[in-house]
């Protein structure tokens, strides 16, 4: 599904990513942990085709496709999701419009057919209930006056909309309490299929209690440093990630 | 004597009765002795007069039908005059007024009526300051006359629409409109302006309304004119004691447009909320000066006024506060946001504050930006097109002031409208209706 090979991305002039190398197959979970600064938000980014965001070496093929000859909404259409860290507020175009604009591009681009009006509000109305926000959301701006933890699950409830065949989850745990890390859990773990995978990027062991990975990789200084399976995270967990950064070293 | 359009007024006819002519002889002297602006002139240094240059006649009554005009405007339930070329238009109009509500022509104003549209007609709309104003009373042969008697609460909103329709010559409208709200009334307003074809009009209409004592209204003004339909006008307001005054403005661009908004806070206690938008595309121009006067104690007004400019059109928006020494406690807030669309696009903003009194709170912005390329992005990486995501943000810009219109008829008219001004096709525009 994912193959990323040799990835080399510059930021503002600076080199993030340095040959960072990653294949995810269909209905895998990959966990990416790592210290900050190591370039976990930025592998995110530059999936998703965000503009400052420079690829100088490396091939990144998604679903057989070169993903960087692809617009940001032509991956999105082949069915890449992101989950921000940081989503923007959009005072003025409601949640729902924007949701509902989504799916229909989504469905339309995948050739199934629309969901008439009373259909989708029913859908955004039962997935709103599942992420735990209440209905006024739908009505607001997108992300408009929301907390940190009401942004995280309008992000859960957009994936779970727009039914992707790969979520990157941006420390889409961090800041959360426990109770809406379950939410969070919950919402992923309903989603896992053969099908479908997902790129957990987070700081801490502690989403992996609630979602299993199948992987588990450390990024550090811009590159993968150490695969392994979830017991790498409770290492990680224990030990902190200064021994990895002295292995590289 | 200001040569433009002099032949306008040596066309207008004789007006009757007496007491209007009167005003039209005094309102002509006045026009003959003052000058036109230049690029020099402060309140027109954006808005040049240059399209009125050339030949324009004074309308003939217009006879065409109603699908001759091919002309649809909202239903909103109460009371509708439709005046076409600034002819009452019987067959169009729909009068179902409530006791205490009087709707008359001047002309047909009897003793009394007429007494009172002497006394009110032009204490609002200063001629001495606007020079628009003067040629309204230089051109002055009929107007409307809305008359709410006190305590009166009328529920369904009152409706006026001014059509401008094509003709094979440029012409010329003189609307004039007297509102008196009296103590304790409540009603709500439309003025629209519209126009249908591509021929080339100059209307000048000038709105007074005058709230007494405790008089609630809620006002709204529509320009909707577009292409050679040009527009030079005002709305000018006396808030009596504990009044309270919401009017909405919307402007989409023609070849000229000018507004004066002057909200004068003549009483204690009372408020104004002053929303507006404009939009313009192409070469259009659009100007928009407010002037909000604190002559007296205790007084409220918020104003808020967003603009999205595309193409090669320019804006102008000038937002006067003017506190006066006598008006301790006042809070005056402004707000104006403008989003430009295109590297080409003007818009020339100045909040102008006055202040002389020491005990008030007064907050005023104005910004100018682009589309958020972040916001783009972001609705991007969820696979909406570039083209719908710039719609559904311009549109955004503005929807919070759409929202403010509390009539739910007028909301649903505009809002296809507004949308359709930002997409290029139709399928831009699916999820915002």
């Amino acid at each position: 599904m994912l193959k990323i090979d040799n990835l080399h991305v510059r930021v503002d002039g600076k080199d993030i990513l340095k040959g960072l190398s990653l294949h995810v197959r269909a209905g895998e979970v990959h966990a990416i942990m790592g210290p900050n600064g190591s370039g976990k938000s930025t592998l995110g980014h530059v999936l998703a085709g965000r503009p400052g965001y420079t690829v100088t070496a490396g091939t990144v093929e998604f679903m057989g496709q070169d993903i960087f000859a692809l617009e940001t909404e032509e991956r999105a259409h082949l069915g890449l999701f992101l989950a921000y860290q940081y989503p923007v507020e959009i005072p003025g175009v409601s949640n729902m419009e924007f949701l509902k604009a989504a799916v229909d591009t989504l469905r339309e681009k995948r050739g199934e057919p629309a969901l008439d009006t009373v259909s989708f509000m029913k859908l955004a109305r039962e997935t709103c209930k599942q992420v735990d926000l209440d209905q006024s959301f739908l009505k607001r701006g997108v992300n408009e006056g929301f907390s940190g933890g009401e942004k995280k699950r309008n992000e859960l409830m957009q994936m779970m909309m727009l039914q992707p065949r790969l979520a990157i989850m941006d420390e889409t745990d961090s800041g959360l309490d426990i109770d809406a890390l379950q939410v969070v859990a919950t919402g992923v773990n309903s989603m896992r299929s053969a099908e479908r995978s997902f790129i957990l990027v987070t700081h801490y062991q502690r989403l992996l209690d609630y979602i299993e990975p199948d992987f588990v990789h450390v990024l550090a200084a811009g590159r993968i440093v150490k695969s392994g399976d979830k017991s790498l995270a409770l290492e990680l967990e224990d030990r902190g990630y200064a021994w990895l950064e002295d292995e590289v070293a | 004597m200001p040569d433009l359009m002099h032949h306008i007024l040596d066309a207008a006819s004789v007006a009757a009765p007496q007491w209007l002519n009167e005003r039209q002889t005094a309102g002509r002297k006045a026009w003959a002795a003052s000058a036109l602006p230049t690029r020099k002139t402060e309140a027109w240094k954006y808005t040049s007069l240059h399209p009125l240059n050339g030949d324009f006649a004074v309308a003939e009554p217009s006879v065409a039908s109603k699908a001759e005009l091919g002309f649809e405007h909202p239903t909103l339930g109460g009371s509708k005059l439709v005046f076409v070329d600034g002819y009452l238009r019987a067959d169009l109009s729909h009068m179902d007024l409530p006791e205490g509500v009087e709707l008359i022509r001047f002309a047909d104003a009897d003793a009394e009526q007429a007494k009172q549209i002497k006394q009110q007609l032009g204490s609002v709309a200063d001629p001495s300051g606007h020079l628009f104003t003067k040629f309204s009373d230089a051109a002055l042969q009929d107007g409307i006359f809305l008359n709410v008697a006190a305590n009166t609460q009328v529920a369904e909103p009152i409706h006026m629409v001014w059509l401008t329709s094509t003709r094979e010559v440029a012409f010329t409208v003189n609307q004039r409109l007297l509102v008196v709200m009296g103590t304790n009334s409540r009603a709500s307003l439309v003025e629209q302006f519209d126009s249908v074809g591509s021929g080339t009009a100059f209307t000048n209409g000038i709105t007074e309304l005058v709230l007494e004592a405790g008089a609630h209204l809620l006002h709204h003004r529509l320009h909707l004119e577009d292409g050679g339909a040009m527009h030079i006008g005002g709305v000018h307001v006396r808030l009596g004691r504990d009044s309270h005054l919401e009017s909405f403005h919307l402007a989409l661009g023609s070849d000229l447009k000018r507004i004066d908004v002057v909200i004068n806070h003549a009483g204690p206690g009372a408020h104004s909320t002053l929303n507006g938008i404009y939009l313009l595309r192409g070469s259009e121009h659009v100007d928009y000066h407010t002037c909000i006067e604190h002559a007296v104690p205790h007084c409220t007004s918020d104003e808020i006024f967003r603009g999205v400019i595309g193409d090669r059109a320019t804006a102008v928006f000038n937002g006067r506060i003017h506190i006066h020494p006598d008006a301790q406690k006042t809070n005056a807030k402004l707000s104006n946001r403008n989003l430009l669309t295109s590297a080409n696009a003007t818009i020339n903003t100045k909040p102008e504050l006055e202040i002389y009194a020491d005990d008030v709170q007064c907050a005023h912005g104005a910004t100018v930006a682009q589309l958020d390329p972040f916001m783009l992005h972001y609705m991007k990486t969820r696979g909406i097109d570039a083209e719908e995501a710039q719609t559904l943000l311009s549109y955004g810009f503005i929807n919070e002031v759409v929202n403010t219109i509390r009539i739910d008829g007028l909301r649903n008219f505009l809002r296809p409208l507004l949308a359709s001004r930002f997409a290029t096709e139709p399928r831009q525009m699916r999820h915002m209706v």
